[in-house]
């Protein structure tokens, strides 16, 4: 437990400095690439996924509260911040980008009148209407964290477009990671 | 707070039919050994506006049944009965022979033609018709189809049309998509919606006449029901969630759709006169992609509940639920064949997705297409083709290929991707 607290904290100022660094970019493709979940190096990745989801979430009220003050998640404009990347046939969060949900969540708290729709989308694998089924699980998913964290129902929406909107172009692994994915559009 | 930017996106939805440049070309990739040779010569014609010989020759060369005979190599060019010579046909290997004649009415124009057997010297069938110009194409599409049942036994399907999707890049990540309605060798493409937000699942009603889709125009998924024939339509479909994968009952009062306004995405059945929903499925998991039996009795729809997606059958009232498929590690987005006796399929093992073909009394499933991303089979209203989506290289194409596996033909779009064929029903 304490050692997952740490690393949590540990892993949410390791993206505030580079979120911060980043800010001023133009938003791009690649700069959300590198917040593809790295499964198989890094010590961070693993250790989360050897622990369960649910102890993630209830540590990381803690981890935010360090966090809130940082800012760049304060400003969900900041562009690496907005989309979540899933593996394959799954819409469950992975624990790399807990924080980023996290922060969004603690921001639409902190400001009740802001709304957002989460738009979920998959790879081209597969049938079309089951990978809109399977966007939506995962804008889901997302949404139920958020809620979890006291975000109310009349702030969030879901769409799925399926594999319809891609990100990425082409039909190889590194298209296909690009493209499982949330995003989170903030509407006013 | 520049994030507070309400972002407005223009929707452009187009209700009338219009007329499109893109065409298709369809090539055969894969014939069948044994095609007959057939000739059919130019008919004799005062100006018809449209040259029907070549719609009827291209009509059966696609069709791979059939090894056509050029022009340049035809001994002669008769056009009435009288004129043929059995002999100079036979002496160069035709089996069979078509002759006609085009003459023009003020107007209306009068088709008629005859096939024979040239071996046996008799004359297998006889007609003659009236048509207006704009109606001459279908009629040569008429003539293509009497001759490919009077040779095969089967009925033929270039009267028919297909629908599918289209999409354009507009850059920037931003696409614009159309559904369009092409006749069956993919002339007069003709696009019945279109908008700048996905386009999705298009369903011909069991008479031909109109098509159910999903829209996402209002940045949400909708399902609509368009007339063809003016353009009007009624939007039957806008839950929280999914809206998806429209299939019409077989006697058209119904439509089976997806929708996740409850969780987790099931499938229910809409009443389209009293807009009663009933609730068909029922599990945790994503159930979709429903499709009828012909009989009505049955719905056939995807259900990840075994935790990768297999085939499941259920009664069209809910209950009696049962699994399909077992073989293959993803089998989804079924299609029933217009006697119910086969079920098409998107079959997926490891990382590759082909079209399979399920015999509904022994549930063998026959792979039929080397994928590796194909998906969307749609059968032709005399069971024998199934239409479905490809993607190479990335670009997607419409393929079809025999319920046998030895046919195959690839419909070649000019511009854009294309995707989502649906064969339209039997007139």
């Amino acid at each position: 437990m304490k050692f997952n607290k740490t690393l949590i904290a540990l892993l949410v100022s390791t993206s505030l400095l580079s979120a911060c660094s980043d800010d001023k970019k133009p938003i791009n493709v690649t700069d959300n690439v590198k917040y593809l979940p790295n499964r198989t190096t890094g010590a961070s990745t693993n250790g989360f996924n050897n622990g369960a989801g649910v102890n993630a979430y209830g540590l990381n009220t803690d981890g935010m509260s360090g966090a809130g003050s940082g800012a760049a998640y304060n400003d969900p404009n900041s562009p690496q911040a907005k989309v979540i990347y899933f593996m394959l046939d799954s819409s469950e969060v992975q624990p790399d980008f807990l924080p980023v949900v996290l922060a969004h969540a603690q921001y639409l708290v902190a400001n009740p009148r802001i709304h957002i729709i989460l738009e979920g989308n998959s790879d081209e694998r597969g049938s079309r209407e089951y990978n809109v089924a399977l966007g939506e699980q995962r804008a889901r998913s997302v949404a139920n964290i958020m809620k979890a964290h006291g975000v109310s129902d009349s702030q969030l929406q879901t769409v799925s477009y399926g594999e319809e909107k891609p990100a990425a172009m082409g039909s190889d692994e590194s298209a296909w990671e690009q493209n499982r994915r949330v995003e989170i559009v903030y509407t006013r | 707070m520049n994030f507070f930017k309400l972002i407005v996106v223009c929707t452009v939805l187009g209700f009338n039919i219009s007329s499109s440049h893109a065409e298709l070309t369809i090539e055969i990739t894969e014939g069948v050994e044994s095609a007959l040779p057939v000739a059919i010569v130019p008919f004799a014609s005062q100006a018809a506006p449209v040259d029907i010989r070549n719609i009827i020759n291209a009509d059966l060369e696609r069709s791979g049944y059939f090894k056509m005979l050029a022009e340049q190599g035809m001994p002669r060019r008769p056009s009435t009965p009288a004129e043929v010579d059995f002999n100079s046909w036979k002496g160069i290997g035709q089996n069979y022979l078509t002759i006609g004649r085009v003459t023009d009415n003020g107007g209306q124009y009068n088709v008629e033609f005859q096939l024979f057997d040239v071996y046996k010297g008799e004359q297998l069938l006889s007609y003659q018709m009236n048509s207006s110009a704009a109606d001459l194409r279908k009629t040569a599409h008429a003539i293509s189809d009497m001759i490919f049942e009077k040779l095969t036994g089967k009925k033929g399907v270039f009267s028919g049309r297909i629908a599918y999707i289209t999409s354009n890049s507009l850059g920037n990540r931003k696409w614009s998509y159309q559904l369009q309605v092409a006749d069956a060798d993919g002339v007069n493409p003709q696009t019945i919606a279109t908008s700048n937000e996905p386009i999705m699942s298009p369903a011909w009603s069991p008479d031909g006449k109109q098509m159910a889709y999903v829209s996402f125009e209002r940045k949400r998924a909708a399902i609509y029901v368009q007339t063809l024939a003016t353009g009007a339509r009624t939007h039957v479909a806008e839950f929280a969630g999914i809206n998806g994968a429209p299939a019409w009952s077989p006697d058209s009062t119904r439509l089976a759709l997806t929708l996740s306004k409850d969780g987790s995405p099931d499938i229910y059945v809409l009443n389209l006169a009293t807009r009663a929903l009933t609730k068909v499925t029922n599990s945790l998991a994503i159930d979709t992609e429903p499709t009828w039996s012909p009989d009505g009795n049955t719905i056939v729809f995807t259900s990840g509940q075994g935790g990768k997606p297999q085939l499941y059958m259920v009664s069209a009232q809910g209950g009696n639920e049962q699994r399909l498929t077992f073989t293959g590690d993803y089998n989804a987005r079924a299609s029933f064949s217009p006697d119910g006796k086969y079920l098409a399929m998107v079959h997926g093992n490891g990382n590759h997705y082909r079209i399979g073909v399920m015999d509904m009394a022994t549930r063998a499933i026959n792979v039929l297409t080397s994928g590796p991303n194909d998906e969307s089979p749609s059968f032709a209203p005399n069971g024998s083709l199934i239409l479905y989506a490809s993607k190479k290289g990335g670009t997607g194409f419409l393929s079809a290929v025999s319920i046998d596996g030895k046919m195959q033909q690839k419909l070649v779009f000019n511009s854009g991707e294309v995707r989502e064929p649906a064969w339209s029903p039997a007139p």
